[in-house]
């Protein structure tokens, strides 16, 4: 099947392509880019983009998809979905499910499930047996199964001793260890400490509890050569010290979520269950680091840490509620509106902190603008303004702390493995 | 006049009117307990659940009484807190009592912003009657009411507040109302037990217990926790009493007339010596007292809206 998109803005930072063309699809793979001719637009379904832009395809390095274990807050397939509606094209999904992903079986579970739909699912294994942080995981099966990375994501992996361990153990496979953060003895209250939780009377978060992970990590991945990548980075502290080890030559790289460059923890007042998340919200100072750091480059990429919870477990006394939001569908959105339309990024950055660095950092291939190549984009209005409306989710859980929040650019298609999603409606290619 | 709010959830929003209001409505019920018959009829007809999801014997039985004493219906309602993650979720429970129809809920609950939520929930007045470490109203309105009465005012008065800070409802009610109503608070207590951010509160801090002696008018002492998990922030209740302990000799040592308050249940030889707790410069079982007023005073100004 033939497929002519005209009117695309083509935007590729790598190839260093940022100009309006058309672009024509045959059986999915790139036929031609550039002026499309009448010829060129003969037997073909033309679809007019309206000056969309159009990128390599779009990636979340940071989401739980709940199966196994909890099929009643998200599957894998309605997380596929929402990644779709969402505009990414690819997922990496973390391995806090029940059971953890932890052995080969699991992974390719997972890996099955997802193997129909648009978006492709990368799992990436627990780095220790059932996270517990004692034993390590059969990581080389897990990579052979289809791991991309190793995390006990949920917690910090437990011990100084076991880090180095999966640290060593990875550099045989040269990919990530992703770590959550957190010191477990400093863990276990309900927000940020500061100001704001003493006013509410919460049990605090010291931002210290990450800060001294952050610190071990780096130190570890220096002395192993191995690769750390910081998952859900919140601190202005932790932002200072992967730049000052990024600067050394260390291994590491990281990932902020939307709402730690959006929401502080002033947004807590009022006991919305749905501005609990762990890493919690901080203060305005560690918002302004976050935006500093995607600036400079410090932070790699924008992951959502998407955490579907059922409606249930989240209207809830805020300390007994769980941590965390979903993301997947509201995340593009919310980086065009606070980074590009806000000028802390350009629209070249906003493409690598989504579609070009998340897949270098799991060694996973970059659609080229290039004929003969299998398209996989991501095509997004820029400058769309819309109302997040939980109720249009696509993802099976609806715990955002954005609904009815105006945002200013949307994700409006993706393509890839030959299909195409484009304003809702999707096709074979 | 009424006051400002449908519920009582705590003094951080309770603007200073309102305070003065329930202060001087509860002098008018204070002189209901001298008489005979102690009993008036304005809730007749009014039903108020008594929610307590963490275990309480004075403050229930202390709003149990001023509920019984302005002829309301009161109903007690004890849940266990290990019930809440096994059973019914807290919004079912609500909704069913909320059913039965009923016009007041005074909830005593683990986890802050609970009362917050339950009016979100549900038409019903609400009155926190303390919310984990969150706030504890009417304990901080019948302290003040208590220092009021002995000392004739609250402005400019100086009131310190001493223990651990970081943990306790009762002193951050205290700070808002008292800084509401234009008294000088202070707090004391060892470094682990004063919260981070004490400062953007806007109190003073002591960490030596002589100086707060000597600075103040009025020492509020809260009582210390003596289970491991609270006590892990110092070092033992042998150091806290040697260096935070309210003694007689203390007191003679700093040569000052002071108003000591304590909320009860009362340590002995912890937090304050017994000489001190009998002694004739404390009110604590006044303050007890006054704890049926102030809350037969809330319950009224509240039970009364339309």
């Amino acid at each position: 099947m033939k497929i002519a998109l005209k009117n695309c803005h083509l935007i590729h930072p790598l190839q260093k392509i940022n100009k309006k063309a058309g672009l024509l699809l045959e059986d999915g793979i790139i036929s031609k880019i550039g002026n499309l001719s009448a010829e060129d637009l003969k037997n073909a379904e033309v679809f007019d983009l309206k000056d969309n832009f159009i990128a390599p395809g779009f990636f979340d390095m940071h989401v739980h998809l709940r199966e196994p274990g909890r099929e009643d807050e998200e599957t894998v397939l309605t997380g596929c979905d929402a990644a779709a509606q969402g505009g990414f094209t690819g997922i990496a999904c973390m391995p806090n499910t029940e059971p953890a992903l932890d052995s080969a079986e699991v992974i390719s579970l997972i890996k099955d499930k997802a193997k129909n739909h648009l978006v492709e699912v990368f799992p990436v294994g627990a780095a220790t047996v059932d996270r517990k942080g004692e034993v390590l995981s059969p990581m080389a099966e897990l990579y052979d199964a289809g791991a991309v990375g190793f995390s006990d994501d949920g917690v910090a992996i437990k011990t100084a001793r076991i880090l180095k361990t999966a640290l060593e153990y990875s550099t045989m496979f040269d990919v990530p260890i992703i770590e959550h953060c957190e010191d477990d003895s400093l863990a276990g209250g309900a927000m940020n400490e500061g100001v704001t939780s003493t006013f509410l009377g919460l049990p605090p978060i010291p931002s210290v509890a990450e800060d001294l992970i952050v610190m071990r990590d780096i130190l570890m991945a220096e002395y192993t050569g191995g690769k750390v990548h910081i998952a859900h980075m919140s601190t202005k502290k932790s932002a200072q010290m992967v730049r000052e080890a990024k600067a050394k030559g260390i291994r590491v790289t990281s990932e902020v979520s939307p709402h730690h460059f959006t929401l502080t923890d002033e947004a807590v007042k009022g006991y919305n269950t749905n501005t609990k998340m762990n890493p919690p919200l901080r203060t305005q100072e560690d918002v302004e680091a976050m935006l500093e750091g995607l600036r400079d480059g410090t932070i790699d990429c924008i992951a959502s840490d998407h955490a579907p919870h059922s409606l249930e477990e989240k209207e809830m006394e805020f300390e007994y509620a769980p941590n965390g939001i979903v993301g997947l569908e509201t995340q593009i959105g919310l980086a065009l509106t606070e980074l590009y339309h806000k000028k802390v990024l350009t629209i070249e950055q906003v493409v690598e902190k989504f579609g070009i660095n998340p897949r270098k950092i799991l060694n996973l291939p970059i659609c080229n603008f290039e004929v003969g190549q299998e398209a996989n984009f991501t095509i997004f209005d820029a400058n769309e303004i819309w109302s997040v409306d939980i109720s249009q989710f696509k993802s099976k859980s609806k715990n955002s702390p954005f609904n009815k929040r105006l945002l200013k650019g949307k994700a409006t298609g993706v393509i890839n493995k030959k299909k195409m999603i484009l304003n809702g409606k999707s096709q074979e290619l | 006049m009424p006051l400002s709010s449908r519920h009582l959830l705590g003094l951080e929003t309770t603007p200073k009117e309102d305070i003065k209001l329930i202060l001087d409505t509860a002098t008018t019920f204070k002189e209901v307990l001298e008489r005979p018959i102690k009993r008036v009829p304005t809730l007749q007809g009014k039903t108020v659940v008594n929610l307590f999801y963490e275990n309480s014997t004075r403050t229930r039985i202390s709003f149990e009484l001023a509920e019984k004493r302005l002829s309301a219906d009161a109903v007690n309602f004890a849940v266990s807190t290990s019930s809440v993650s096994k059973g019914e979720t807290f919004k079912d429970t609500i909704k069913n009592i909320e059913a039965m129809k009923i016009d007041m809920v005074v909830v005593r609950h683990a986890a802050a912003g609970t009362p917050l939520y339950l009016t979100q929930l549900c038409d019903s007045h609400i009155i926190n009657a303390g919310d984990g470490i969150h706030e504890h109203p009417t304990q901080g309105l019948l302290d003040m009411y208590s220092i009021r009465e002995k000392l004739g005012k609250l402005e400019g008065v100086k009131v310190c507040i001493v223990g651990d800070i970081a943990h306790s409802r009762v002193a951050l009610s205290n700070i808002f109302g008292l800084k509401t109503i234009g008294a000088e608070v202070s707090v004391c207590g060892p470094a682990t037990m004063i919260p981070h951010s004490i400062k953007e509160l806007g109190v003073k801090v002591f960490h030596n217990i002589d100086e707060a002696i000597q600075e103040n008018d009025v020492l509020n002492i809260l009582r210390i926790q003596l289970e491991r998990k609270a006590r892990s922030n110092f070092p033992s209740l042998r150091e806290y009493h040697r260096f935070y302990g309210i003694t007689n000799d203390r007191l003679e040592k700093n040569g000052k007339d002071i108003l000591i308050l304590h909320l009860g249940p009362i340590n002995r030889g912890v937090e304050i010596s017994s000489e001190v707790a009998d002694g004739n410069k404390q009110i604590i079982l006044q303050q007890v007292t006054n704890g049926v007023a102030v809350r037969m005073a809330v319950l009224y100004l509240l039970g009364t809206q339309n």
